[in-house]
């Protein structure tokens, strides 16, 4: 031991020892984070794409065998009687349906996210917590508490018509329980703590100084708004829109309770091949559809937005 | 036109009352309103001149911020006016007084160029394109930064970012430009060289410079006049040689520059120090005759080995201290006071200065006694 000891290390060769040594030390950190990786999202993602491309079992499940059956489903399908291939349009416009309501609800959320985010972050220190401590408050109690609660504010003898009648402005209940602004109120409503967090995040970082700095050199609220302040808390915006986008597309539990059976969206149009429709290669076709959906929607999204700030 | 120069010595009131006014600041107070009642600025009143470099000095916490962020208009007075010229801004958003600020940390917009952070107030004033691009190209050259146009602000140096901050605020030619503390984050030789850069960029502009600072060097050094400020009051508005040669009071002379202060009597405009030596004597207003405290500056004072003659004080050497260009020479007089003295040293050879602990005799410059107020 002590001859190799005090045999003299080529140049560097310490160095690189040390350098591998903490390489080492920073892939076995990672460990826990790639094991979760592997495990929860990687291989459901691969038994998806194998049971898209087998044959649906007769209750449910798969049967072992090759077919494309579940991908020429979600297009187009055949008709039960002489086996002729039709358009499957009630899926094309299930999925326009999902991401119409989610754009929407994504602007919605934007409207009313940011002043709310804007006035949290700009309360004196003390204070923020308190507010932020609201915006999370719905996060304690479960989604579908949530949600028939906000059927209870919206049906035909909820609070809303209730008052609305008693005050005079209608003489019958507004029917808004099974339809598609039921759906966008409550999908704004559940979504919305998403769109304030990290827009307050990004205006909590926002130096006042430069906003500051834009009156002085003449510019308007409105200008100092869109010129200085929206450029800055922008990736706050671009993450709190993606945050909300991309759950209220695969959206189950809100549409399902607020929009009954008619007004299906795109996860429940997923959940039921994985149930009453006993089609599991087409539901993980549809899941995979919706994935790559959302994965271009983002792109086109990120392009743009980054575009922009290129542009100044 | 009386409010403003109440604080200026005689001399300087005939100067104000025939050249005119570009700020007028009209007994304004500032109380921020929290857990506590804090008055950052008590009854001030200060008329800044045009095309004057004028600078507000004060150790933090004085209020002097305070007073440029209303100048500005970023906060409103609690009382009083501020009036540019003769219109009362007082009530108008920053956004539409022609005054410029030059921010502490530049607070320049990190997703712009250099050149669209300095075409930014011109094109809110809706200037059309070619006159902005004319301007922005002026103002690159103005401070040397024609290379650097393109880059983002996160990408050059702080000496550079306050280039850019400076001409980003000269850009729109306001009637007056605002400076917080702009050389404080800069390096001792960077700053040294802005200093220079500020004065020459006011006399080509000829702009009136507000100027905020902590440093009296500084200050000493780019102001036309200078006003010193504590506890939200400003104490005296001068020429930085009227501040440094006859300080009204002893804050004043504390702040700025090295300072003796001794007990004396006073008499009919002359003082008889207690120590020994009579002096005559500027009297400032509201002084009376009996004890009073003189400043004597160190370099104002001049000290030799040996026992005192007539119209010398006495002295025993208890420190001597070389540090290049001048020998501190640390005092105890008669009295038991403590007096220090800067000597300028001349090339070795030349007459030795005291040693410790020998006897020494202090000679005071005619002139050099001034009577403070407190």
């Amino acid at each position: 031991m002590s001859a190799q000891a005090e045999t003299p290390f080529p140049p560097g060769a310490l160095e690189r020892e040390a350098e591998t040594a903490d390489t080492r030390r920073r892939w076995l950190l990672s460990l826990p984070a790639i094991a979760i990786i592997v495990c929860a999202a990687a291989g459901p993602l691969l038994v998806m794409v194998i049971y898209s491309f087998l044959t649906p079992g007769d209750y449910g499940n798969v049967k072992w065998e090759f077919s494309l059956e579940g991908w020429m489903n979600t297009i187009v399908q055949r008709d039960i009687f002489d086996d002729t291939l039709i358009w499957a349009d009630a899926h094309l416009s299930i999925f326009w349906r999902s991401f119409s309501l989610s754009l929407i609800t994504t602007i919605l959320t934007l409207i009313i996210g940011v002043p709310t985010a804007w006035f949290v972050a700009t309360q004196p220190p003390g204070r923020r917590e308190f507010w932020l401590f609201l915006v999370t408050v719905p996060f304690w109690t479960n989604l579908l508490v949530r949600t028939i609660a906000i059927q209870e504010l919206i049906r035909s003898e909820g609070v809303i018509n209730l008052v609305l009648l008693k005050i005079g402005i209608i003489d019958e209940p507004l029917q808004m329980m099974f339809t598609d602004f039921a759906i966008g109120f409550g999908m704004t409503y559940v979504y919305l703590p998403l769109m304030v967090l990290p827009v307050y995040a990004a205006v909590d970082k926002l130096d006042f100084r430069l906003v500051e700095a834009a009156h002085d050199l003449y510019a308007s609220r409105w200008t100092a708004f869109r010129r200085v302040i929206l450029p800055l808390i922008k990736p706050g915006i671009i993450a709190g829109s993606i945050l909300v986008f991309v759950p209220c597309l695969g959206a189950y539990v809100t549409p399902r309770v607020l929009g009954g059976g008619k007004n299906l969206m795109f996860g429940n149009l997923i959940e039921l091949q994985f149930g009453a429709g006993r089609n599991w290669p087409l539901g993980a076709a549809l899941s995979l559809m919706l994935m790559a959906a959302v994965m271009v929607a983002l792109i086109f999204y990120v392009r743009i937005t980054s575009r922009e700030k290129a542009d100044g | 036109m009386t409010s403003q120069t109440a604080h200026a010595e005689p001399a300087e009131a005939a100067i104000a009352d025939t050249t005119a006014i570009a700020v007028d600041v009209d007994r304004v107070s500032k109380i921020f309103r929290g857990e506590t009642e804090v008055r950052a600025l008590d009854d001030v009143s200060v008329g800044i001149r045009k095309n004057e470099f004028f600078t507000l000095l004060g150790p933090s916490g004085c209020g002097k911020t305070t007073l440029l962020r209303l100048i500005a208009g970023f906060e409103p007075p609690t009382m009083g006016a501020i009036r540019l010229g003769t219109r009362d801004i007082s009530r108008l958003p920053p956004n539409q007084r022609p005054i410029n600020t030059v921010f502490q940390n530049y607070a320049l917009f990190p997703h712009m160029s250099v050149a669209q952070n300095i075409a930014f107030g011109l094109e809110m004033l809706g200037k059309p394109k070619a006159e902005v691009q004319r301007t922005v190209d002026e103002m690159l050259r103005l401070v040397r930064m024609e290379e650097l146009k393109n880059r983002r602000t996160s990408e050059i140096s702080g000496g550079q970012q306050q280039r850019v901050a400076l001409a980003r605020a000269l850009a729109p030619h306001p009637e007056v430009l605002l400076l917080d503390e702009p050389l404080s984050a800069l390096d001792l030789k960077l700053r040294k060289d802005m200093q220079i850069e500020l004065k020459r960029l006011q006399h080509e502009t000829g702009i009136t410079f507000i100027f905020v600072t902590h440093d009296q060097e500084e200050a000493l050094t780019m102001s036309d006049r200078v006003a010193v400020m504590s506890a939200g009051k400003i104490l005296q508005v001068g020429r930085p040689r009227d501040i440094y040669e006859r300080p009204a009071e002893r804050f004043v002379a504390n702040f700025i520059g090295e300072s003796n202060f001794l007990d004396a009597t006073l008499s009919g405009g002359t003082v008889e120090l207690a120590a020994g030596g009579r002096f005559d004597v500027r009297v400032p207003e509201g002084v009376r005759d009996g004890a009073v405290s003189v400043l004597v500056r160190p370099e104002h004072a001049s000290v030799r080995s040996g026992e005192a003659a007539e119209g010398e004080t006495g002295a025993t050497v208890e420190n001597v201290v070389y540090s290049g260009e001048a020998t501190v020479v640390h005092l105890r007089l008669a009295t038991g006071e403590a007096m220090k003295i800067r000597l300028a040293n001349a090339p070795q050879g030349g007459e030795a200065p005291p040693q410790t602990g020998g006897a020494a005799a202090i000679r005071i410059a005619p002139g050099a006694v001034t009577v403070l107020k407190d």
